[in-house]
């Protein structure tokens, strides 16, 4: 069976600078993968160019085989991709509820969005906030709106680019079993995330991108001795 | 050949103007961030200011070109720096645009008031009494030769003052970072002084070179800028070079318009329209990163409820009842206004409050809507109404396919160029054919509008049209609100808050914006309809874009993103000129000076005066017995004033007093809720709006 979502030999330029240079990965149906890094490594490059807000110099994205490279964001959301930002991209000026309303009414069940977004609210156990202006709630918060109001799309792919930042170890744990009840559920889970011990207890394989480039893949246990990884994060070790 | 030299003498002469204040226009923009809608009417006020002394007074030529461009424009520089946008630096950019537009507005009616615009102020050409230079064929005036010099000097002047100079580096370095800049040791606050006095004196420069050529009129002077911004565009608002070149193409082009456009009835607008038409293909033309900017601080968006609404639709409809009964037949005509205005100002709402798309052309989209409806519902045909809103729309989604390239100040610099076109040339044109329908605008002069037939009931009485014009009004306002709690409002503002979270939510951004674009095309056209019926005959000049930017700025003032904005826009538009129009002919200026400083107190409240009103009336609102009182004293106030038994002035005098020491009694005797203590409230309990008055009493009182 393929993965769901394939991303194959993926470049993009920023003037002279390669950002991304031939990056290939996948992304299969209810499992969690990571995608880790220094920063600049092209992490969040590389989910603008899955969502479609970058269109690549080369390279293709295949969504269950499709080839979906031109097509624009809103037709892969409507193929059942979303996803969250680094910097956070609420709609500041609605309230919480009203942000995943938004998102619910043009997603497949905006039929029952009210309902859909009641739902999402209260498994994230948002609904206290509900009522709440989004630009008012504290980082750690307003990443969870961010992870709600893209799970109202109830994705098959889901991006999700730090959530966890902000967040205490209580909240880190409570993700950690959210991420896991998602990929149960059937979702690909792809996730950038800094917070060392939540990638590598809660994904199945994690790549490693440095200087635009995947420079390892494998199952956490294997990445994080790897030699490769190390060196990009840490430099070189001399003795 | 002798001809085209002249005309491409003639267009350098231009281009060189253009090129003077053109980087003008750079240098401001490139050190300080903002866009200067008014520089090409501080570039008037220079002209002006010069024929004063020069001509007025009879000052020598060289002490009056001194004065101007070493005293009163730096001065002038420094106080636009310091008074207009040291405030709203740390604002938004539409806040800072909106400054400028009110210094336009501002140094127009000034320019009006001080200097009669009926009187003619020829100035002539520097050394017109030398004969003019032979350059082959072709001759020079020596005014030309000067201004080009002067373009050349300034070039060069600038390039060493940018790249050889401390001070230049300061510059370059202000714009890219204020804070950091500062770090390394420069003075940013220098750099944006400096940067404004120079801008302004550029502008001086090329309003006292150009004034010879064109009638010294404050409208025409300050709209020459828009060949300005067209030059400013093509250098990408940071390239000096580019902006020369800019210059070049829109100057030469002007005069082989002017010597080649075949001579009939539909193309001399087009030589008028030529640079507003390449000012809005240049935006287009290159979608550079720094023409695609982000407002971070967007309007706020109270969410009206439907009582709300309502209180506010019969509030129109009873003030549009009390005029009716209580003004003579020919001031209905005049205050009637306020609605249609109102109509046109409630355009702004979902558009710019919400969706966060500035457009400065609604005015003479409401044109296009006086237009059809003046044609087609000649004789009353109610259906030509939403007919002409129609069309509006449509007109409104073409504007909307560009808009989706441009953003911010060049959106509103987008819809400004476009509103040009239409006044100068559009707007003139003869009737044409268009695939078999006739298509007739002003038909070069006026069109008289009348009044719709309401299902067998013509109205054509002012009285009847003024309460038409009301009922469209809270129709329209209701309807806002009602999209404005819905799911297409909360898509719009989705959508100005974040483009990309909405388009990875699925939202179509082509769609969503045409959408609003027309709705609010819509809407002003439906005003368009109604302020044509109140003036019954209307001309192209009453909806051109100097006309539109009091609206515009009203509209700010009171609140973009609040419903009762139209209301608001209309009254203080209309109210203040019309109750002081018997003191003379200056109290329009006055009153659009007025309106121009309201604008520039900005800063003093970003999210607009009707939230603030809405929080100072709100305790008398929710007391019952003073509410009462108030109503009581103004309904007799109404019966003695319809009854004609007292001074209409004096009854106006005695309700307004009223109100106010009502609004005085009512949040004294707001008591602070005792059940959690004042430092919880906000936390324990949501803050209320009245919390912060009732906690600054307390203060007061506990001394």
């Amino acid at each position: 069976m393929p993965p769901l979502l394939r991303a194959e030999e993926i470049t993009v330029s920023f003037g002279g600078r390669r950002a991304l240079d031939g990056v290939s990965l996948t992304a299969e149906a209810g499992r969690v993968t990571g995608l880790i890094g220094p920063n600049g490594a092209g992490k969040s490059t590389l989910f603008d160019v899955v969502c479609g807000l970058r269109r690549p110099r080369t390279g293709r994205i295949r969504l269950d085989g499709r080839d979906i490279t031109r097509e624009g964001p809103a037709r892969r959301a409507r193929r059942g991709m979303s996803r969250t930002f680094q910097h956070l991209e609420l709609f500041g000026r609605l309230s919480v509820r009203d942000n995943l309303l938004v998102a619910a009414e043009l997603g497949p069940g905006r039929r029952h969005a009210a309902r859909t977004a009641d739902a999402v609210l209260a498994r994230l156990g948002l609904t206290g906030v509900a009522d709440d202006a989004a630009d008012a709630l504290p980082t750690g918060l307003a990443r969870l709106v961010e992870v709600g109001r893209a799970l109202v799309l109830g994705p098959r792919v889901l991006l999700l680019d730090e959530p966890a930042a902000g967040q205490d170890a209580e909240e880190t744990r409570r993700f950690a079993a959210l991420l896991r009840s998602l990929a149960d559920e059937g979702t690909a889970v792809l996730l950038v995330e800094h917070d060392m011990s939540l990638v590598m207890s809660v994904c199945d394989e994690v790549h490693v991108l440095d200087l635009g480039a995947v420079v390892a893949s494998g199952p956490p246990s294997r990445v994080q001795t790897d030699e490769t990884v190390l060196t990009a994060y840490l430099g070189e070790v001399r003795p | 050949m002798d001809q085209f030299l002249a005309f491409t003498v003639v267009g350098l002469s231009t281009a060189a103007v253009y090129a003077v204040i053109g980087t003008g226009l750079v240098v401001t923009h490139a050190t300080t961030g903002v866009f200067n809608f008014a520089h090409g009417a501080a570039g008037m006020l220079s002209a002006f200011a010069y024929w004063q002394l020069a001509v007025g007074w009879g000052w020598p030529v060289p002490l009056a070109l001194a004065f101007v461009l070493l005293v009163l424009a730096p001065a002038f520089g420094l106080f636009v720096e310091r008074v207009l946008m040291r405030p709203v630096q740390a604002l938004g950019e539409a806040e800072r645009l909106v400054m400028t537009v009110a210094l336009l507005t501002g140094c127009i009616a000034l320019a009006r008031w001080v200097w009669d615009p009926n009187t003619a102020r020829p100035l002539t050409p520097f050394l017109a009494d030398r004969p003019a230079l032979r350059l082959g064929p072709a001759a020079v005036t020596w005014h030309q030769a000067i201004t080009m010099a002067v373009a050349l000097a300034i070039a060069a002047a600038l390039w060493v003052l940018l790249h050889r100079t401390r001070a230049g580096t300061e510059m370059r370095a202000s714009v890219d970072d204020r804070a950091l800049a500062g770090l390394t040791g420069a003075d940013p606050l220098r750099a944006t002084r400096l940067a404004w006095v120079l801008g302004i004196q550029l502008a001086a420069v090329g309003g006292i070179l150009i004034a010879p050529a064109v009638a010294l009129d404050a409208q025409q002077l300050s709209l020459l800028i828009v060949s300005a911004y067209t030059a400013a565009v093509f250098g990408r608002l940071r390239s000096l070079p580019l902006t020369f070149l800019g210059a070049l193409v829109v100057g030469l082009l002007e005069a082989y318009l002017a010597g080649y456009l075949p001579q009939n009835d539909y193309l001399p607008g087009l030589r008028l329209a030529a640079p507003a038409l390449l000012l809005f293909l240049a935006l287009l033309a290159f979608p550079h990163r720094r023409l695609r900017g982000r407002d971070r601080t967007p309007v706020r968006v109270p969410l009206p409820t439907v009582r709300g609404s309502l209180l506010l639709a019969g509030t129109v409809v009873l003030f549009a009842l009390v005029l009716v009964t209580v003004l003579a037949e020919d001031d209905l005509l005049s205050y009637g206004t306020l609605f249609p205005l109102g109509v046109i100002a409630l355009s702004f709402v979902p558009l710019a409050g919400y969706t966060g798309q500035i457009s400065l052309c609604q005015l003479s989209i409401a044109g296009i809507g006086a237009v059809v409806w003046g044609h087609l519902g000649a004789h009353g045909e109610l259906w030509a109404l939403p007919v002409a809103m129609l069309v509006t729309a449509a007109v409104g989604a073409l504007i909307a396919l560009p808009a989706l390239r441009l953003s911010g100040i060049y959106l509103a610099l987008g819809t400004a160029a476009f509103a040009v076109v239409l006044d100068r040339w559009i707007f003139t044109l003869p009737a044409f054919d268009v695939l078999g329908v006739r298509i007739t605008f002003f038909d070069q002069g006026s069109v008289t509008v009348s009044g719709p037939d309401l299902f067998g009931l013509r109205l054509t009485s002012p009285s009847q049209l003024l309460v038409l014009s009301a009922v469209c009004l809270a129709l329209a306002s209701v309807g806002v609100a009602a999209l404005r709690r819905g799911r297409f409002g909360r898509r719009l503002i989705a959508l100005r808050d974040s483009e990309a979270a909405y388009a990875t939510l699925g939202g179509r951004l082509l769609v969503t914006k045409t959408a609003v674009f027309a709705l609010s095309a819509g809407i002003a056209g439906l005003g368009g309809a109604l302020y044509g019926m109140q003036l019954q005959t209307v001309t192209a000049d009453q909806f051109n874009l100097i006309a539109g930017l009091p609206i515009f700025l009203i509209a700010v003032i009171g609140g973009l993103g609040a419903v009762g904005t139209g209301l608001f826009t209309g009254i203080a538009f209309v109210l203040p000129a019309q109750l002081m129009s018997g003191l003379g002919s200056w109290v329009h200026d006055v009153t659009a000076l007025l309106v121009a400083l309201a604008g520039m107190g900005l800063a003093h409240s970003p999210s607009g005066v009707l939230a603030q009103m809405r929080a100072e009336w709100a305790p008398l609102g929710r007391n019952r017995p003073l509410l009462c009182g108030l109503l009581g004293v103004l309904g007799v106030c109404w019966l003695l004033a319809a009854l004609d038994v007292a001074n209409g002035w004096l009854l106006l005098a005695i309700a307004l007093v009223t109100a106010l020491l009502l609004r005085v009694r009512a949040a004294a005797a707001q008591r602070p809720p005792t059940d959690i203590p004042p430092e919880w409230w906000g936390v324990r309990r949501p803050w209320r709006s009245e919390d912060g008055e009732v906690l600054s009493r307390a203060t007061i009182a506990a001394g």
